[in-house]
């Protein structure tokens, strides 16, 4: 039940599954993402969440089922093929390095860099690399301190910023994050949440996992619910309220809406 | 300047109060301030002392004494922004003299005897660092038990005398001859025209990129202080015989090293696989091929600095390599503000805590104290650098969260 369907999702996951030893972590995921659409990936602690995002981002290989990436099977072996496509994390603990500044860590693996002997030595071009985060960043409405401030003395929600940046930077169609606001005050919870929708505005998919009730309903277009490793309901959120979808996750609810 | 996404209200966060500063001191911008003032001291307290410790050719011993820990210090920070450490330097460096002495003892060309020497530094370097990046051994044990083989290697390479004697001219000179007054003077010109010329550059072009400038009173007092320390160093050491070609090898790997780190791709990858292993990996920065290439650079400084060891002692010998040299080049890099946690220090760091342990030597030698007062004071130094290193990162944790 896709919002638009005269678009092709950006994303979509079908019948996923994946075995870690004697625990089947995923028993038949499926859900899609439009460019444009922000969908929020909810379930109790164990219900696969993080292993979906994993398989998505090619940190993981998914035993069954197939990922389909605009249009097209993909085999995501590793976090780089993933990333080639335009598929970004937004780790829960951030991946930042705290000892960098801010435009390092923007660029952190990729450094822009300019020939000082060409084709034997070459330095990283700092100045080159604010110039082209500063229009990103613009676009986004985000405002951090000087970009060559440390890493350690941002805020919670700074990072958060600087983690949404930069994959935003890297040219992603599908950006994805794991819990954006957990560990936030009240007013950089806010912040962050209005970057994701304006992340979303911008054309791209957005995938977000998120325990926070308020929060999904603030931002999801759709809601996707997982529960021991399957996708066990999927709701507009329009047509939804918070305790269906809590009905949902703990199992409690009978209505419940397999979707593909 | 500090705009926080978000309300006005929360100028209050981290961020703002990071101005302070202790906190601009831990924070990087004056990283070398604490060590530098404590050099000040410790030099001010022996002159006091001793008015022959601020003289040129004290202070020329001096740049000869602290030369080969220098060097091996230098290496070791590199290896300690990893968050990793290694014993085996000094064992490293002792072979690397061996190695020179032994094929300069049997007529080998004396510039393929330096070269054999360094890259026999960059071998086990290289070695020590698969071992501990491909088969996951702590870098602890590894170059422990390495600095133990290592020590075994040097008595087969010497043999039952315990010294191979260098005749070699050339590789007496690197710490026994020093460089004519004229081209110190033409270097330190060459050096001050080519930061000078990089600051402006670099202004016009974050002015062209429309980019906001940097402080202008923190470039110009950067060069100032440069320029002073730079011309003072060398007045000093040309009103006795000149700046000793041990020293020049220390400054040019010093700053090689600090602009490896600080300009290059790989530098940078440095600090960051220090500040946070699993952030570089997911950022697709080659965290294995980094750590061992950290090691092998280590490595290859352990041995240049046995090289400029051996040619300052005119010999090889069993007895070089010992734990104190492994202490003094360990304790340079620490005293200089590198922390043993990785990610934070400098390079130039290991200058400055080798001239700190050096001075201390030096001083205490001319004061004629004892041994014993010598470790101690060594001692209680080393202990206040790294409880300092302790506290700062607290505090730097409490700004981040």
């Amino acid at each position: 039940m896709a919002t638009e369907v005269k678009t092709q999702p950006v994303l979509e996951v079908r019948h996923l599954r994946k075995r870690f030893g004697a625990v089947q972590a995923l028993d038949g995921v499926s859900f899609s993402v439009h460019a444009g659409e922000i969908v929020a990936l909810v379930g109790d602690n164990g219900a696969g969440k993080s292993t979906t995002i994993k398989m998505i981002a090619g940190v993981e290989q998914p035993d069954e089922g197939e990922i389909v990436f605009e249009g097209q099977a993909v085999r995501l072996t590793s976090p780089a093929v993933a990333e080639k496509l335009g598929i970004q994390t937004v780790y829960q603990d951030l991946a930042l390095c705290d000892n960098l500044d801010i435009v390092s860590n923007l660029f952190l693996g990729r450094e822009l860099r300019r020939s000082v002997i060409p084709g034997l030595v070459r330095v990283i071009d700092r100045n080159e690399m604010e110039r082209r985060a500063i229009p990103v960043l613009n676009e986004l409405g985000i405002r951090l301190p000087p970009l060559h401030t440390q890493v350690a003395s941002l805020s919670g929600g700074q990072r958060q910023t600087v983690a949404v940046a930069r994959s935003v930077l890297w040219g992603s169609k599908l950006v994805m994050l794991d819990e954006p606001t957990a560990a936030l005050g009240v007013v950089q919870q806010r912040a962050v949440l209005e970057l994701i929708q304006r992340l979303a505005a911008s054309g791209r998919a957005v995938l977000v996992i998120s325990h926070n009730m308020s929060d999904v309903f603030k931002i999801a277009n759709r809601i996707v619910v997982l529960r021991l490793g399957r996708t066990v309901a999927t709701f507009e959120r329009e047509q939804v309220t918070p305790e269906q979808v809590v009905a949902a996750i703990t199992g409690a609810s009978a209505q419940e809406e397999v979707t593909s | 300047m500090t705009v926080n996404i978000g309300q006005a209200k929360q100028t209050q966060t981290p961020a703002a109060r990071s101005t302070s500063v202790f906190d601009r001191l831990i924070g990087g911008e004056f990283q070398q301030l604490p060590v530098f003032l404590s050099l000040v001291l410790i030099w001010i307290v022996f002159e006091i002392l001793n008015n022959s410790f601020l003289t040129s050719r004290n202070l020329s011993n001096l740049v000869l004494q602290m030369a080969e820990y220098g060097l091996l210090g230098v290496g070791e920070t590199l290896i300690l922004l990893l968050g990793e450490i290694d014993l085996s330097i000094a064992a490293v460096s002792a072979i690397g003299g061996a190695i020179l002495a032994v094929l300069a003892g049997n007529g080998v060309n004396p510039y393929v005897a330096i070269i054999a020497g360094a890259l026999s530094g960059t071998v086990l370097g290289l070695f020590q660092g698969f071992w501990v990046t491909v088969l996951r051994v702590p870098s602890f044990i590894v170059t422990l038990a390495g600095s133990l083989a290592f020590l075994g290697l040097l008595f087969v390479l010497i043999g039952q005398e315990g010294t191979v004697p260098i005749m070699n001219n050339t590789i007496n000179a690197i710490a026994g001859n020093y460089l004519p007054d004229w081209l110190s003077w033409v270097l330190v010109a060459v050096a001050l025209l080519l930061m000078v010329w990089a600051a402006v550059r670099d202004r016009a072009k974050r002015q062209k990129l429309g980019l906001p400038p940097k402080s202008a009173a923190s470039t110009w007092t950067k060069l100032i202080l440069s320029a002073a320390v730079m011309i003072g160093a060398t007045v000093l050491l040309n009103a006795y015989q000149g700046v000793p070609i041990a020293g020049l090898v220390l400054i040019v790997f010093v700053v090689l090293l600090a602009w490896i780190c600080q300009s290059t791709a790989f530098g940078r990858h440095i600090y960051a696989v220090g500040g946070n292993a699993e952030a570089a990996r997911r950022a697709g920065i080659n965290v294995k091929g980094v750590r061992i290439m950290v090691f092998t650079l280590a490595g290859t400084m352990a041995a240049i600095g046995g090289i400029v060891g051996a040619s300052r002692l005119g010999a090889a010998s069993t007895a070089s390599g010992g734990s104190d040299l492994l202490m003094d080049s360990i304790a340079a890099a620490v005293i200089g503000g590198t922390s043993l946690f990785g990610g934070y220090g400098s390079v130039w760091n290991a200058l400055l805590g080798a001239l700190v342990i050096g001075s201390i030597e030096n001083g205490m030698a001319l004061l004629n104290a004892p041994t014993s007062t010598k470790y101690l004071v060594e001692g209680a130094i080393l202990l206040l650098a790294v409880t300092f290193d302790t506290f700062t990162r607290m505090r730097r944790k409490q700004l981040g969260r």
